[in-house]
């Protein structure tokens, strides 16, 4: 029986090599490796995983290509529905889609199908079938996640399509945000990048849609029919305690961007950054533990501080493992109250409180309080805030009709139609910060639903 | 690539130079600032728009050499080009949005001290053009180390020239010369001074105490200038603003600048450092 092979674990770098510098955490699958696993696959008649999957990878089919050794073949299954494979094979929170509803994972452990899907991308050239060109021009705002999806799917379909991007480099959150050694910025993202770039995806960067031209001036100037929004969430959120402007309190975006779209790790880069003796970071998500482990590699002393328990920490399980094994603290049921500064204002410690759990709120989390008279201070040099973002408002307010909800993240319908018509929007900048496979789902939504209104001009 | 068309070295150590930036150039406002970043090894380094013209498609920036990152720029030639130049960014001055009423009613006058005399020029300019009332006062150490001189005279209605060691001009600083002008009956209904931190503290103070309303523009740190860092937060009227997206302008009787100087030495060890080992990288193969 295949179920009885046990799942095949991708090989590591040591934890306390790895810990000091900045190459990919994880090797990967070899093709022996790669086909032990693939022979894991029931191919379930109706396959969870592919239902689970946000943009619908037919799953066991490439798999089955892999088991025949046909690697190129199964590039091609999965091209067909994800343009970032080798992105997703590495940042995708498998357990809870493909993986988490893989039959085998009920009694035993589910097929490593990101581990796979990560083979095949990284061992195969992609190809994509591109329909003829019918000359009708689609702006993209914004080179991340579902900025790329929706362009790919376009451009497949034969449309003219311009990404903008306000930074120097594309890809969005997978190059400003998520750290090198999660994912290899040249050997992978670069590369996915370029296959999207040969499917006659034009890109510009250093546009700031929204100063350098508006979303109006789109339609209007530059012959634009359709405009998608993929902005992201990128505006951080900070504590409002005392102390939290004093020199060395970043928050996770400033750091994370200044190591990995700026480089500060790398000592011909210009970029200047402050880890510090101690770094403490502020939060329990995936940005918290990518924000901690580049501390961590720079030098520092790093702990987390989170105010419930392990338990409730929204990081992927993988991340804070792989954080504990290289020797990040874990400081549970704590809240910064203050952040305290020396005589020149720079940080010397945090003051942080003791909580405790106390009932279920709406939400079903039990909300933590804090417990009177627990005061206690960490010393630190560096304090990096990981809360959370939240959508820019930048395109919101220079493009009259464009709604937004209180939380700031545009309105859109399921198919990503916003109040404005021809403006489509989807990813971070409609739902809030969640993930990439997400936001690609919400780009390939749209690349659909534009391809409907185009249609029916 | 964005094309440098022209140089001039307007002191040793301020440059100005016209960069081909043909969306920028359609889009640029007074107050607004944009970013370079030269090279694939460079940082990005906000520097404020000194003048722009659409039909050229060109900009004008004025940078001084501070670190290395400033004299990366100032090293480039004409026919030479940045990585990337991307901007405007910010919010425009506020008299862009003023109606032609509220606009005649106005009577500004700018303290501009150096390198920060070069924003103040596309602001001057677009009030005189307006036929608003400018009066424009720059300050500088010495008579050698003023630039803009010549353009800003005809931008303004009256420019007043001081100089610390009396070189030239006014013998004082520039906030002496303003008390010296509102004794002798000027009057303004709005103070902007754009100029070194402490400068822009100390003009605030000026024109509190003689009931001017200031603006300033704030030159902090930042790394992407969109709002997605949080590096150029300041304190204005006891509340975090970022100074990317909300400013650069902000009214100067409520910003903290002890606290925004403070912050703008953060990098400090480490600027001397990179400055004392950099290798100049010029002519690295472009």
């Amino acid at each position: 029986m295949a179920n009885k092979i046990a799942r095949t674990k991708a090989r590591e770098q040591e934890p306390l090599v790895r810990a000091a510098n900045f190459d990919e955490v994880c090797y990967g699958f070899n093709m022996e490796e790669a086909q032990l696993e693939a022979s894991r696959c029931l191919h379930c008649k109706n396959p969870r995983c592919v239902s689970a999957c946000p943009v619908s990878i037919r799953i066991p089919d490439f798999i089955a290509k892999v088991l025949e050794g046909d690697v190129q073949g199964a590039a091609g299954i999965i091209a067909q529905d994800s343009s970032l494979p080798a992105v997703c094979g590495r940042v995708c929170p498998q357990e809870n889609q493909c993986e988490g509803s893989c039959i085998l994972g009920v009694k035993g452990e589910s097929v490593a199908i990101g581990q796979l899907e990560r083979f095949v991308a990284d061992h195969s050239t992609a190809e994509a079938v591109v329909a003829p060109a019918n000359g009708i021009n689609v702006a993209v705002v914004g080179s991340g996640p579902a900025g790329l999806a929706c362009a790919s799917d376009l451009a497949k379909w034969g449309y003219d399509v311009t990404i903008f991007e306000a930074l120097h480099k594309l890809g969005g959150v997978l190059q400003y945000g998520i750290p090198e050694f999660r994912l290899p910025k040249d050997k992978v993202l670069a590369r996915e990048i370029d296959a999207v770039r040969a499917l006659g995806v034009k890109f510009e960067t250093d546009v700031v849609i929204g100063r350098t031209v508006t979303i109006v001036q789109l339609f209007d100037r530059e012959g634009f029919k359709a405009v998608f929004v993929g902005t992201g969430a990128g505006l951080p959120r900070f504590m409002g305690i005392p102390g939290e402007n004093l020199n060395g309190v970043f928050s996770a975006n400033e750091f994370l961007t200044r190591n990995n779209l700026m480089k500060a790790f790398r000592e011909d880069y210009l970029t200047p950054i402050r880890a510090g003796k101690k770094a403490i970071v502020v939060g329990g998500g995936n940005v918290a533990m990518d924000a901690a482990r580049t501390a961590l590699r720079l030098g520092a002393e790093t702990h987390i501080v989170y105010r419930r328990t392990e338990k409730e920490l929204p990081a992927r399980r993988e991340e804070v493992h792989h954080a504990v094994e290289e020797g990040i603290v874990f400081d549970m049921l704590t809240n910064p109250v203050e952040i305290l500064g020396d005589e020149n204002g720079n940080v010397r410690a945090v003051k942080c409180v003791k909580m405790e759990l106390g009932e279920p709120d709406a939400s079903g989390r039990r909300s933590p309080q804090p417990i009177p008279g627990s005061e206690f201070e960490i010393p630190a040099e560096t304090v990096i805030m990981a809360l959370g973002t939240s959508p820019n408002p930048l395109i919101a307010s220079t493009t009259r009709g464009l709604e937004v909800n209180r939380k700031g993240c545009i309105v859109a319908s399921e198919e990503g139609a916003t109040s404005r018509p021809g403006v489509f929007a989807g990813g971070d900048t409609v739902s809030g910060a969640a993930t990439v496979i997400l936001a690609m789902g919400a780009g390939r939504k749209a690349a659909k639903a534009i391809d409907e209104y185009i249609k029916s001009l | 690539m964005f094309e440098i068309v022209t140089k001039k070295m307007l002191t040793p150590t301020i440059c100005e130079m016209d960069v081909k930036a043909e969306r920028l150039a359609r889009a640029a406002q007074p107050g607004q600032f944009l970013i370079v970043r030269a090279d694939e090894k460079g940082e990005r380094i906000p520097l404020t728009i000194s003048d722009y013209d659409a039909e050229k498609g060109t900009v004008t920036i004025v940078t001084q050499q501070i670190g290395a990152s400033s004299a990366d720029i100032v090293s480039y030639e004409p026919g030479e080009s940045f990585a990337d130049v991307v901007g405007p960014l910010g919010i425009p001055s506020d008299f862009v949005e003023m109606s032609p009423e509220e606009l005649a009613s106005q009577r500004y006058v700018f303290i501009a001290g150096g390198v920060g005399t070069a924003p103040v020029y596309p602001q001057a300019r677009w009030l005189h053009e307006r036929g608003v009332k400018v009066d424009v006062i720059i300050g500088a150490r010495n008579k050698d180390l003023f630039i803009y001189t010549d353009k800003m005279a005809t931008a303004c209605d009256n420019l007043y020239l001081c100089t610390d060691d009396g070189s030239a001009g006014f013998h004082g600083v520039g906030t002496a010369m303003l008390e010296k002008l509102v004794a002798e009956g000027k009057s303004y209904t709005r103070c902007v001074a754009i100029g070194p931190m402490i400068m822009m503290k100390f003009a605030t103070l000026t024109a509190m105490k003689l009931n001017i309303p200031v603006t300033v523009s704030l030159n902090t740190l930042m790394v992407d200038g969109t709002g997605m860092c949080g590096a150029c937060r300041v304190s204005v009227g006891g509340k975090t603003r970022f100074a990317c997206v909300e400013g650069p302008e902000f009214d100067g009787s409520l910003v903290d600048f002890d606290e925004a100087m403070r912050r703008q030495r953060m990098y400090l060890s480490e600027e001397k450092e990179a400055k004392e080992n950099h290798v100049c990288r010029i002519g690295r193969g472009k």
